[in-house]
């Protein structure tokens, strides 16, 4: 066997989903538009509105986009499929490289949407910073996509619909989705090692010049691997009858 | 295929044992099911039943003991796709039509059946097109059947199929299901339906307390309670007179007819014709597989509880 009709059901499944399709990529949007709308001229820490929030949506829609796939295998467990594929010949690595895949797609569309609409915002870059600004968006994405798969693997459908939105939130302010929560002093520091901090502070980086300092290499490849490891461990323990 | 690789071994299970915290869920079985057996696993709630078949599946890790399946640990049967199953507590997955499920759990194993045959065979292709979420829960039993069987396993494990199914559609399920075993598969179901497992398996295992208490054909386990039936038309007899003869357990009357619970038939039936007069119409039979049922899973150790290892001895 191999996994491709797996993957296309995955992807399939998932647009299927219009209301959380929807919203995951609506909310960044309709945020954007509201903050960048009316302040179309005004800066942050030396970056234009636009261009700021255009970043830090793109990246928070994208952590929604990656943490609800994750919340999609809490109801597939709840309705005792995981359990199902489990007494399947399906790999296990390519069960997780589809939940990758599916998050990752979503992600995408709700990055070009956020690029769509900076560009009619009046967002200029050239046209490597674009490309700069979207690969840094995809590597910071990569610990929120394994955290979302480890929490659908530990949590229960109820407990995660109360807490992705609330969790999501919170990791973007304090990546300064909504606007720089520290700009100096020790709190600067430790919301540094935030996993979501360099993802949101991406569309900065792109504009300062350079990529990301190795410091942010570090802590998304450290999440990464964390979390990783947490998702692999749930999903070995994760066989009881939920 | 040469006369070495011909599979000798279908499940085996030794001294498997899992506990749950302090619960002892099972303690300790031994289970040796061969190629194309058809096996019911009997017992209440909580008798092992599930944790049995999750150790089968490889789902669950005995604390001690092991299983093999077809020769392989459950993890490699799995992987070479010769286990499928309907596990209890399962909803078909949604967001896909029934036709869409079927054919991606066929994808999944290396000799899938032809999914439209699959279709048709568990009476799923009427609505076919359905949303897995729009059915009723009959239909989803089947879609959830089908999707069980599609991959064509060696081994169909199946936790309580007919749960969720009323009266007419368990006789179909059934008849697909001897579809099925007539291939050659092994089967193996967990039901609380005693009717299904004497018509329709070939060996009951009934399980009770974490223990198999008996394993047999349906006729031996109702031997094995040593229980027969005597039934008579007797008129005004007095119950109390029936029930304190000889070899006579309890006694039970709908109008004219008696019905006496015997452990010696013969010697109940001497005494009842010498007792009473104007007895007609005996009949005597061995008791019913729920009268088994209840006398070997019954919370005290029943007197006539075969020991397993005793039994394997003298197969």
């Amino acid at each position: 066997m191999n996994g491709a009709m797996h993957m296309r059901y995955e992807i399939v499944r998932s647009i299927r989903n219009p209301l959380t399709l929807g919203f995951t990529l609506g909310l960044p949007l309709v945020v954007f538009l509201a903050v960048a709308g009316t302040n179309r001229h005004g800066t942050v820490e030396g970056i234009s509105v636009p261009l700021y929030f255009m970043g830090a949506m793109a990246a928070y829609g994208a952590m929604l986009a990656a943490v609800q796939s994750g919340g999609r295998i809490a109801l597939d467990r709840s309705k005792g499929w995981t359990r199902q594929l489990r007494i399947t010949p399906l790999r296990i690595r390519t069960y997780f490289v589809a939940k990758i895949v599916v998050a990752y797609l979503v992600a995408l569309v709700s990055l070009a949407a956020l690029f769509a609409a900076g560009t009619a915002m009046g967002v200029h870059l050239a046209g490597g910073r674009w490309l700069e600004l979207a690969a840094l968006l995809l590597v910071g994405l990569a610990p929120l996509v394994v955290l979302g798969i480890a929490l659908g693997h530990l949590l229960t459908p109820d407990s995660l619909t109360a807490g992705v939105g609330g969790l999501v939130a919170v990791l973007a302010m304090l990546g300064g989705a909504f606007g720089p929560v520290f700009t100096s002093g020790t709190m600067l520091s430790v919301v540094k090692f935030v996993p979501s901090y360099w993802l949101v502070q991406a569309s900065r980086v792109s504009v300062g010049g350079g990529g990301w300092p190795g410091e942010a290499w570090a802590v998304v490849a450290g999440w990464t691997v964390v979390f990783a490891l947490g998702a692999l461990a749930a999903y070995r323990r994760d066989t009881a009858r939920v | 295929m040469s006369i070495l690789e011909v599979q000798v071994s279908g499940v085996e299970a030794v001294d498997l044992t899992k506990s749950y915290g302090s619960v002892k869920a099972v303690r300790g079985i031994d289970l040796s099911i061969s190629p194309g057996e058809t096996v019911a696993l009997l017992g209440p709630n909580g008798a092992g039943k599930s944790t049995t078949i999750d150790m089968i599946l490889g789902l669950t890790q005995p604390d001690q003991g092991w299983v093999s399946v077809f020769g392989l640990s459950p993890a490699a049967a799995v992987r070479a796709g010769k286990i499928g199953g309907m596990l209890q507590s399962g909803s078909p997955l949604d967001h896909l039509r029934v036709r869409e499920l079927v054919a991606l759990m066929a994808s999944y194993y290396p000799h899938p059946l032809d999914v439209d045959a699959v279709l048709g065979l568990t009476g799923t292709d009427g609505f076919s097109k359905q949303w897995t979420t729009k059915l009723s829960g009959g239909q989803a039993q089947r879609v959830r059947f089908a999707a069980g069987i599609v991959g064509d396993p060696d081994l169909l494990v199946l936790d309580e199929p007919t749960a969720a199914i009323d009266v007419e559609g368990r006789h179909e399920f059934w008849q697909a299901m001897r579809a099925i075993a007539e291939r050659g598969k092994t089967v193996v179901f967990a039901t609380h339906y005693l009717e299904e497992a004497d018509a329709f398996a070939d060996r009951i295992v009934i399980m009770a307390r974490g223990t198999i208490v008996a394993d047999g054909p349906a006729s031996e386990i109702k031997a094995m309670a040593g229980l027969r039936t005597i039934r008579a038309t007797l008129r005004d007899a007095d119950l109390a007179t029936l029930a304190a003869l000889p070899g006579v357990n309890s006694v039970d009357c709908h109008g004219d007819t008696v019905i006496l619970s015997c452990s010696d038939p013969d010697a109940a039936l001497e005494a009842l014709y010498r007792s009473f007069r104007g007895v007609r119409d005996v009949e005597v039979r061995g008791g019913s597989l729920e009268e088994a049922f209840r006398e070997l899973t019954a919370e005290h150790t029943p007197a006539t509880q075969p020991d397993a290892k005793e039994r394997e001895m003298m197969r």
